[in-house]
């Protein structure tokens, strides 16, 4: 039975401790929550992408005022009403598209980190899943929100997008015309995707992002030597006073100091997009409004989905499909496939390190080729790049098996 | 310093992609169209000296279909009646002389459908404007007077609605084909408004003869600045045909600074925000790097004692 001092003023310390448990909050959540010391700047791409986050979901909310989900005043209301006669409205646009994209750019930084310092093996997996699942939340949330301006590249897109769930050659017209509530991409369309992306997918993403740093806290974060720490012990010598001594820093604010350091560059490198760079995440064929007699003669997505696109695109229809399936949910699986037993970055990982260093440079062509026309070199620069993708993940279990024990590097 | 590094690794493959899908990728997707500067090189020089008085006389031709209104010469029709005579609106020729280059006039003056490169889609009709001068000299002394008329100073509203406005509708700066959307009130009882209905009545007839005469409704250009870049922008207008071949817009001849015009109001309707971006940039990236340097202050005194 919890004790309650009677005499202790309402919303004091000791009042709100007991009620709370507020000290020990805060011990869990951040004074005695451990990092590793040995980490470098890229530890901090959670924190950025949890910042931008809130970016996204605090001009989004500026945004909602305005927008109106409504074919003949969708494009009006964001690019009239938000661009010319809101306050700032120009402003919150510009924050929220640069944002949009400059996320996914983050997302991938994070997740290289994690492959490239095997974050995700030996109790992390679940870490591993958790981003995943986030990294295609993030995605619906992307594509929803590409379809609100109701623009020529919303509509095509949308439709694009949607046309991939009458899954080739079976035809399942029916599964896609659910999906719309109508033949072609049209009112219902856009309503529902309007709910997805301000209601069902920011809910989704929340919970999971809680998830994901529920996940973090028995394995621990991971340490640029993916050295094992006895979290308990150095946590003690750093309580001790050994500062020095100890392998561990608490959240905050040690790691915290870092941490928003870091994210402040990201920030001048942010805003300067915002004001002065903004194009890059505002495709010019979306200022035309949507036209459904007219295909635009290029139709691309954003470019952080332009590889599994590539993926999509030099094969014939099903195979096309299978190898998009495929590449949506192979990372998933990487803690599985991956068979070799050591923490270490890839630069210590004889074979894995070209494997990562070749994933990493083939995924580049990959976005690249998925955005120029698929016609003569580039369908087979494409196809290439496929096949080496598809090819790295399927020899991944072997590279990892060759690979010799790691031995620590003091 | 092994941060650094890893961040110029970061730093590289970024930059990477974005070289790949942005400026290399349209590159590959848009063909580059050579610029002239609206020198017009396919039009001849024009030897003739032109007299404004003479012009004068012969520009009476002119006002069987155009207005003068600089010179108190109104328009024969309202502008629904003349879109069923002739297509379009025939242009106002008071800003004529200031707005479009005096080669190309002298040309268009002599022989308009070439000129204007509007020969494949009048192959077999008129082309509404037939040509007024049947040598170098008349239609040099019509661009003279056209010039003594032009004045000194145009607005870049006036140069939109002269070289586009008659087929370009504005929305976001209420501009229709037939001129601004005029202020009406609506019967409170009724909820209707009459006079906005009447207006785009007409607006409807107009469209509707345009359609008729190009083929299509040209797009609206509130916002073609953002669809579309600088240099599309510049060389179409320049020559449409060379951007979109086919195309039923005539090269409308307009003289390097005519087209700043234009593209000044183009932008200002367009990209309302550059004024306001311009003032507000400088101040946040102040403010982001004052907040850098408090951070790096911070780190440095909570990570001095940990190697």
């Amino acid at each position: 039975m919890a004790h309650f001092d009677p005499n202790a003023r309402p919303f004091s310390h000791k009042w709100m401790n007991e009620r709370l448990a507020v000290d020990t909050l805060q011990k869990v959540l951040s004074t005695e929550y451990w990092i590793p010391k040995n980490i470098n700047f890229l530890w901090a791409m959670g924190m950025i992408l949890a910042a931008t986050f809130g970016i996204l979901l605090i001009s989004g909310i500026f945004l909602l005022m305005y927008y109106i989900p409504d074919t003949k005043q969708a494009f009006d209301s964001v690019n009239y009403t938000v661009m010319s006669e809101v306050g700032y409205g120009w402003l919150w646009r510009h924050m929220h598209g640069v944002a949009a994209s400059v996320v996914f750019l983050i997302i991938y930084i994070h997740m290289f980190t994690g492959i490239y310092y095997g974050s995700y093996k030996k109790g992390r997996e679940m870490i591993w899943l958790s981003g995943m699942l986030l990294f295609v939340t993030f995605s619906a949330e992307a594509f929803s929100g590409y379809m609100l301006p109701w623009g020529q590249m919303s509509y095509w897109a949308g439709m694009v997008i949607t046309n991939l769930f009458s899954l080739g050659s079976l035809d399942f017209q029916g599964l896609v015309e659910w999906i719309r509530g109508d033949y072609v991409p049209g009112q219902a369309f856009l309503n529902r995707f309007f709910m997805l992306h301000v209601l069902l997918m920011p809910l989704i993403i929340m919970a999971l992002i809680v998830l994901h740093f529920g996940t973090l806290r028995i394995p621990h974060v991971n340490n640029q030597d993916g050295e094992e720490i006895d979290f308990d012990a150095e946590a003690q010598k750093w309580k001790a006073g050994l500062r020095k001594e100890s392998k561990v820093i608490p959240f905050n604010p040690v790691f915290l100091s870092k941490d928003v350091f870091v994210m402040s560059i990201y920030f001048i490198i942010y805003f300067y997009l915002v004001f002065y760079h903004f194009e890059f995440a505002m495709d010019p064929v979306n200022f035309d409004p949507a036209n459904p007699l007219k295909t635009p003669p290029h139709i691309y997505p954003e470019w952080y989905f332009l590889w599994s696109y590539e993926i999509l695109r030099p094969f014939p229809k099903d195979p096309g499909l299978v190898a998009f399936g495929f590449a949506q949910v192979i990372f998933f699986l990487l803690p599985f496939l991956d068979r070799s037993p050591n923490v270490a970055p890839a630069s210590r990982r004889k074979p894995f390190r070209c494997w990562f260093w070749i994933l990493l440079v083939d995924m580049i062509v990959l976005t690249i080729m998925g955005k120029v026309p698929p016609v003569g070199v580039y369908t087979t620069i494409g196809t290439v790049a496929a096949w080496v993708f598809i090819l790295l993940w399927v020899t991944l279990p072997i590279v990892t098996k060759l690979e010799k024990p790691v031995r620590r590097s003091k | 310093m092994k941060d650094l590094k890893k961040l110029g690794i970061v730093v590289f493959f970024t930059l990477l992609v974005y070289i790949g899908v942005e400026p290399y990728a349209h590159s590959v997707m848009h063909k580059h169209v050579e610029g002239h500067n609206f020198k017009y090189p396919d039009l001849k020089p024009i030897a003739a000296k032109g007299n404004p008085e003479t012009g004068k006389a012969l520009a009476a031709a002119c006002m069987g279909c155009h207005s003068i209104k600089s010179q108190g010469v109104p328009a024969p029709m309202d502008p629904v009646s003349a879109s069923g005579a002739y297509g379009v609106n025939p242009p106002d020729l008071s800003l004529i002389g200031a707005l479009l280059d005096e080669k190309y006039l002298a040309h268009f003056l002599k022989d308009p459908v070439h000129t204007a490169i509007v020969a494949h889609k009048f192959k077999d009709r008129a082309y509404p404007m037939p040509p007024m001068a049947t040598d170098d000299q008349s239609a040099a002394d019509l661009v003279a007077y056209f010039k003594s008329i032009a004045p000194k100073e145009v607005k870049p509203k006036e140069a939109y609605e002269f070289a586009c406005g008659r087929c370009h509708e504005m929305r976001y700066a209420k501009w229709t084909q037939i001129g601004e959307v005029p202020k009406t009130k609506k019967n409170i009882q009724t909820g209707a408004d009459l006079a906005k209905l009447k207006f785009n009545e007409k607006l409807a007839e107009y469209k509707g003869n345009m359609v008729k005469y190009l083929g299509k409704l040209p797009p609206d250009l509130s916002i073609i600045v953002r669809a579309r870049s600088e240099e599309f922008l510049e060389t179409f207008v320049e020559d449409p045909q060379s951007q979109l071949p086919g195309t039923g817009m005539p090269r409308v001849g307009l003289s390097k600074e005519g087209y700043e015009k234009v593209f000044a109001y183009l932008e200002e309707v367009g990209d309302p925000s550059k004024p306001k971006r311009e003032k507000v940039g400088p101040i946040v990236l102040l403010y982001m790097v004052v907040f850098a340097f408090l951070a790096y202050l911070w780190y440095k005194h909570q990570w001095k004692d940990l190697h």
